[in-house]
């Protein structure tokens, strides 16, 4: 499977009578775009806002943020089965917009919505901070259900992001890249010298805001499964997921899957790249042990000799990440784990909530237990009401002149565990 | 004018004597002593070391419960100390407990900078490397040429208020403090590296090694159910409606203890669940899916136990530290023992 | 929590969804739960039987109290 992603670079946003993108600026109508949201009639209200990096602007509460992206050539559309019909995607060619990004807000459906600023100190560890956002706030009808309050919110997004996605129709890509996996035997055949690896992309299945869908199907209900690594960057994987802010795999990051792109960077250098297998984290134990055996023996079957493996969410998941990792091990495939760490505020207590000997290559993606301070923006988008419950707050965190502490887990994407980011903890 | 440094020693490196003096009690000495002047050729200009305390490893066992830890932090406190260090112990293990028993508690009690330092193998290293810091020395005293700069260079650091880098750039005991820092690279791309080396048998690395995490004996069986009183205790989030202590949805920093008094079941009407780790909507409508109240009081009217405790305890377990939740323990358990609780349902999601 | 409970003498029952992490953590007398989500019953059943779930296994729980155990066991039957 082969598919070219051009990428056109956005380097500024703005609101304009016609939504389009000319200059590497793209050019927003917020009535347009909040009249395409509202066709949900779950949703009573939406008002856009823009975010560029460096203005003092709070978002918050941060649901999932997205990529626009346009299949130009091949079968199938940009998040197959969710946005469209189900098609097999990740051949011929996709546009993306490359350093804008869609953010849903609104108020929150649990505890586990996040906060991205544009600018101070927890830019840093945001993504998001750099990319030109526009976000859209939406408000849910009174009294609807959580779950569909959750799914109103993710689809809200993903309809905003698919409209913004037709700008990038006219446009030359300022950048191309082509990745290319074959069939399993002949692409163990065009590389017969370099070692076979492939990744376990464990996707978060734990229940109501904590679901992924691959193809439209909800992850829990899957079993292990094998993927083409360029299916990813069509969207075949969306989140629906509002996990621990700091650790969400959000949409974007599954377009932008650092694993599978780091992995293509190698591939036909120095690694032969196989396949990706999906699996997931599922609430029962009797899952994580079929599905960890399952995941094991793909890796056999396929002949890998390494894997890569990451998580999405702390806690029971970690027993789902150790059980993959020693089976692995134990049918002779080397694996590597990226994983993020909670030892605690004062990083003392053990780092992961389940161990195993077979883990002795983790790289680490950071502590999201430590406290910073948040000062006051100049511009909420979204609302503050909720930091004190939102994961990583507490009662008490929040100051009157807006300004708040928190721990680092409270920022999207702040130590997402598939190693996006460079923050790393070392023991002290 | 010149940072104030109190150096602790024993009464062996004071040269008092070995094992038969070391019932010596504590006593301060002007300036330095014995191995004080290897530290204070290290410290430099800028740093005096006013004062040496030193006192017995025998008499400093034996008295902390009789209060030889208020005694020298009375001692240490009158010479007006800018910093302390205590020792090296090098392998001496009771000198090792004493030095970082003593350096713990000036961190603490008096609040400023300490250094210590002994062999990794000292009791006293696993004891208190996680609290002070400790430089690493060999297992003999022929190794404080060498220690002694190191254990000055932290110090002084941590008097300037000047960044303290890792274990390996500084000589110190690794004290499995979790501390973040930006990689140059990024995770993924590290991460595909270090695969390639383990996949080639090359040498690897791990940016956070397994802990070895302790273990505790059971406790003996319960005799008799029947007579048995019965406490319950979770990590799912249960609490009453609207969450009156506060109990984070994640990362809990706190437990509560909550009244079941004559409850025949846990009711949705009273309870809730705050964890941030699952799926709510089951244990919203029946709490007594994550509590059994019901059985648990069936059980008991029908004799089956003795008697189910008033008051179930409750915290959230999800991304809470194992460190915190070791301290709710320690902090409940008391009051289990009080309440003359025989078993503990311990109920996780 | 559950090491401070044995550490006391009090003997403690860890009902668990996530056997593994209970092993890891070092609980000694281990009772698995049905699922994370609803550990004791199921919710997915009537009432009475996800009660009649839900009173065995704390049954199991409270009898795995009596026995004798010398190192980490895990009460996966009522067989015992």
């Amino acid at each position: 499977m082969k598919l070219e992603l051009g990428k056109i670079h956005i380097k500024d946003v703005q609101f304009a009578d016609e939504t389009r993108i000319k200059d590497g600026v793209l050019y927003v109508n917020a009535a347009e775009l909040s009249a395409e949201v509202l066709k949900d009639d779950r949703l009573i209200g939406c008002r856009i806002e823009l975010a560029r990096p460096g203005e003092s602007v709070r978002i918050t509460p941060v649901k999932d943020v997205i990529e626009p992206r346009l299949k130009m050539q091949g079968p199938g559309v940009v998040f197959p089965g969710v946005m469209g019909k189900v098609t097999q995607v990740g051949e011929g060619v996709t546009y993306c917009m490359d350093g804008a990004c869609v953010i849903t807000v609104g108020q929150i459906v649990g505890f586990q919505e996040g906060v991205i600023d544009m600018s101070g100190p927890a830019a840093d560890y945001c993504p998001f901070s750099k990319t030109q956002n526009v976000c859209v706030v939406i408000e849910p009808k009174e009294g609807l259900d959580t779950h569909v309050y959750e799914s109103a919110g993710r689809m809200a997004g993903l309809s905003a992001a698919s409209y913004l996605a037709k700008t990038l129709k006219d446009q030359t890509p300022d950048e191309t890249t082509v990745y290319e996996t074959k069939p399993l035997f002949e692409q163990a055949a065009q590389y017969p010298e370099l070692p076979r690896v492939g990744y376990i992309h464990m996707l978060q299945s734990q229940g109501l805001l904590h679901d992924t869908y691959y193809y439209g199907v909800d992850a829990k209900q899957f079993i292990p499964t094998i993927m083409y690594p360029t299916e990813i960057f069509d969207g075949a994987i969306i989140s629906g997921n509002c996990v621990a802010p700091c650790d969400k795999v959000t949409t974007y990051h599954h377009e932008h899957n650092p694993v599978i792109e780091d992995l293509y960077r190698q591939h036909g250098k120095t690694l032969n790249f196989m396949g990706v297998i999906l699996t997931n984290e599922n609430v029962f134990l009797m899952d994580k042990e079929r599905h960890s055996d399952m995941t094991a023996k793909l890796c056999e079957y396929i002949g890998l000799q390494g894997v890569l493996l990451t998580e999405e969410g702390y806690g029971n998941p970690d027993t789902d990440l150790m059980m993959n990792c020693k089976k692995t091990t134990q049918h002779g495939v080397k694996v590597v784990i990226i994983t993020d760490e909670f030892p605690g505020r004062d990083g003392k207590s053990y780092s992961l909530a389940d161990v195993c000997k077979e883990a002795d290559t983790m790289i680490s993606c950071g502590n999201g237990n430590i406290v910073i301070h948040f000062p006051a923006m100049e511009h909420v988008i979204g609302m503050q009401d909720y930091i004190e419950m939102q994961i990583g707050g507490w009662v008490g965190c929040k100051y009157d002149d807006g300004s708040f502490d928190a721990e680092i887990q409270i920022i999207i994407a702040s130590t997402i565990a598939n190693g996006f980011n460079k923050l790393c903890a070392r023991g002290y | 004018m010149s940072k104030r440094i109190v150096h602790y020693i024993n009464q062996f490196f004071a040269g008092i004597g070995g094992e038969d003096m070391a019932d010596i009690a504590p006593e301060v000495r002007d300036g330095v002593v014995g191995p004080g002047l290897a530290l204070k050729a290290a410290l430099g200009e800028g740093y005096e070391i006013v004062a040496t305390i030193i006192c017995g490893d025998n008499y400093f066992g034996s008295n902390i419960e009789k209060g030889v830890v208020p005694e020298l932090l009375k001692l240490i406190d009158a010479c007006k100390p800018d910093g302390f260090i205590a020792g090296p112990a090098f392998n001496a293990g009771r000198y090792g407990v004493a030095c970082g028993t003593i350096a713990k508690a000036v961190q603490d009690e008096l609040h400023i900078p300490v250094v210590t330092g002994m062999y990794e193998e000292n009791p006293g290293a696993d004891m208190f490397r996680k609290d002070v810091h400790i430089i690493a020395t060999k297992n003999s005293s022929a190794d404080m040429r060498r220690s002694a700069p190191l254990m000055a260079k932290l110090l002084i650091k941590k008097l300037e208020n000047q960044e303290v880098l890792g274990p390996d750039e500084e000589g110190y005991l690794p004290r499995g403090i979790r501390v973040n820092y930006f990689n140059e690279r990024r995770g993924s791309e590290r991460a595909v590296e270090l695969l390639l080396k383990k996949i080639a048998g090359e040498p690897t690395y791990t940016d956070y090694p397994m802990p070895v995490i302790d273990r505790v004996a059971p406790a003996p069986a319960l005799k008799d159910l029947k007579t048995a009183r019965i406490a319950l205790v979770t990590s799912g989030g249960i609490v009453p409606q609207g969450n009156p202590d506060h109990i984070e949805s994640s990362s809990a920093t706190k437990w509560g203890k909550y009244s079941i008094e004559g409850m025949d079941h846990a009711d949705k009407k009273d309870f809730m669940t705050i964890h941030g780790g699952y799926d709510r909507a089951y244990i919203t409508e029946d709490p007594d899916l994550c509590i059994p109240v019901d059985a648990l009081r069936n059980l008991e009217k029908r004799g089956v136990i003795g008697k189910l405790m008033d008051y179930f305890i409750a915290t959230t377990g999800t991304g809470t530290a194992t460190n915190s939740a070791k301290r709710f323990g320690e902090e409940f358990v008391p009051m289990l023992k009080k309440d003359k609780v025989d078993a503990v349902l311990l109920v996780s999601t | 929590m559950v090491k401070e409970i044995d550490r006391a003498g009090i003997p403690v029952v860890h009902i668990c969804t996530v056997v593994p992490i209970s092993l890891t953590i070092g609980a000694n007398r281990i009772v698995p739960a049905i699922g994370i989500p609803y550990p004791l019953g199921d919710a997915h059943e009537s009432e009475e039987k996800s009660y009649e779930i839900r009173e065995r296994l704390v049954t199991r729980a409270l009898r795995a109290l009596t026995v004798p155990v010398e190192e980490q066991t895990v009460f996966e039957s009522d067989d015992f």
